[in-house]
């Protein structure tokens, strides 16, 4: 094989095996440190030797003994270190783990344990990227823009709290799932939605490999659980949004809004896959959750060729549908944006304004309210509105399409 | 494993008797599913006393070590095999005090 192929089988082995390898690893030595540390060195071990011994024929199995055997020496590294902590040393056996099927799939423990809410909300985040993405600590610290050292503590603290509170390593039972799942969405989501619309200065607007990312473990999810409705209903909503992207940032770095972008630059191939999870949530006749909302608003903007096709009435029965569901000030706003579209902007300012107390620094809020004055002809209160729209706003790409918006005022 | 599960106070005022008898049906369950290890109410930190005697001599000092909005009331230990059911015993703990508790696994 050459060397380039090499690379690449490690790269991908590295993609398709490392949550498994984890996963494998904490089960059996009841321990995520100890299961991070020996999937990593087994890693290592195969950039330094598949190049030289090929690549192995199941390099799957092949790591997973690997970080075995490494994980084993580590403990015993330790036990003779010190020899009283031998006694609180899970037990283990040297034969590699049995293969488990999708059922009894490890990486969904690892998942749960990794989002448990005992643990801080961004601690979910950095495991979860780290124990089942595969990402260094240093890759997750340039993605949110966190001194590396951060990041470390962070899942330092989090294995340390599992550790020592015991927080099980466990599917939850069927009682307590939906929360739970819900739990793990929230941390999918909230790293798509960071690559998705990046803040902070001087960064990419858009940063694809949190986006992918997040995409790639909640198809990992819909693979072990592809029953659950808010699994397909986030999967579907990310796939739909992801088909935008290259639309969504203009050549010259401004994010253009859905009614602005080529249609045809979409990526036809996520929408289509993301519209067949819609049908399929909507022929379950299940209630759908507040994931499956958001996916259908989506899969209705993704349907029309032109905007002027979009079939505005269905989107605000969905917003009324998720109101419902979630009666937060930001789901309102967006409920406001689709008035506007059937009843007209003085309609929608109507309905903006008595949203001002909870969203008054909401960036998105003035930008909304900058719009549709500008659309009555209030130019000097449109003006006003940016001018707070561009102070709260973090994305650049978002700053840059904001101020020539103003600038565009009479 | 066990946990110690703190009952918060954030004002003065004790227990009502309905208070009183919701703890006395968790703590039945808590000792019927065997997760019982002790309980127990505290004095208001006024009462408290702090003692340094690690210079050899023994200082008394009047009140709690440190002076907090929100304080330690009563506490359960339980023994829980995990922290998920520490937590659900906990929020049910919580419900029946009518305050806010925390859980802390013992070492």
């Amino acid at each position: 094989m050459t060397e380039t192929g090499v690379q690449q089988a490690i790269t991908r082995a590295h993609r398709e095996e490392w949550a498994r390898v984890v996963a494998a690893l904490a089960k059996r030595f009841g321990d995520l440190d100890v299961a991070e540390e020996a999937a990593a060195e087994a890693f290592a071990t195969a950039v330094e030797r598949w190049p030289a011994d090929g690549v192995p024929p199941n390099p799957g199995a092949w790591l997973t003994t690997t970080a075995h055997r490494k994980a084993i020496d580590r403990i015993r590294r330790e036990n003779k270190r010190d020899e009283k902590h031998r006694e609180a040393q899970m037990s283990y056996a040297d034969d590699p783990p049995e293969p488990s099927g999708p059922i009894g799939d490890e990486r969904l423990r690892l998942i749960f344990t990794c989002c448990h809410p005992a643990l801080a909300t961004e601690a979910r985040v950095a495991l979860t990227l780290r124990m089942l993405g595969g990402l260094t600590v240093a890759e997750i610290a340039r993605a949110f823009l966190v001194q590396e050292s951060a990041i470390g503590q962070r899942i330092t603290r989090a294995k340390a709290k599992i550790k020592t509170a015991r927080i099980p390593y466990r599917v939850p039972l069927a009682e307590d799932l939906p929360a739970r799942v819900s739990a793990v969405l929230t941390v999918l989501f909230l790293v798509f939605n960071e690559g998705y619309l990046a803040t902070g200065p001087g960064t990419d607007p858009v940063r694809h490999e949190l986006t992918a990312e997040a995409i790639r473990l909640t198809r990992l999810m819909r693979t072990l659980m592809p029953t659950d409705g808010e699994v397909a209903g986030l999967l579907a909503l990310m796939l739909l949004t992801e088909a935008r992207r290259t639309a969504r940032v203009s050549s010259s770095g401004e994010l253009v809004a859905l009614g602005e972008q080529d249609r045809g630059s979409w990526d036809a191939a996520l929408i289509a896959e993301g519209h067949q999870l819609v049908r399929e949530r909507l022929a379950s006749g299940v209630a759908p959750g507040r994931y499956q909302i958001l996916a259908a608003i989506n899969a209705v903007h993704t349907s029309a060729r032109d905007v002027r096709d979009t079939d505005w009435s269905q989107i605000l029965a969905l917003y009324d549908q998720l109101v419902r569901l979630d009666p937060s000030p930001i789901v309102a706003l967006n409920r406001a944006i689709a008035i506007a579209e059937l009843d007209g902007p003085q309609v929608a300012l109507a309905t903006l304004d008595r949203l001002e107390g909870k969203l008054a620094g909401y960036h998105a809020f003035h930008a909304a309210r900058a719009d549709l004055l500008r659309r009555i002809g209030l130019s000097r209160e449109s003006r006003a509105a940016y001018d707070k729209a561009i102070e709260l706003a973090g994305n650049t790409a978002e700053v840059a399409s904001l101020t020539r918006r103003r600038e565009q005022l009479g | 494993m066990q946990y110690l599960v703190s009952v918060i106070n954030d004002n003065a005022n004790l227990a009502t008797p309905e208070e009183d008898a919701a703890i006395d049906v968790f703590n039945d369950r808590l000792q019927a599913k065997g997760y019982w290890v002790f309980a127990g109410g505290l004095g208001a930190p006024g009462t408290a006393t702090v003692i340094d005697n690690r210079g050899g001599e023994a200082m008394f000092t009047d009140g709690p070590f440190v002076e907090t909005k929100e304080y330690v009331v009563g506490f359960w230990i339980i023994e829980a095999p995990d922290l998920d059911v520490a937590l659900k015993l906990a929020a049910e703990g919580s419900k029946a005090c009518n305050r806010k508790v925390e859980v802390r696994p013992f070492l």
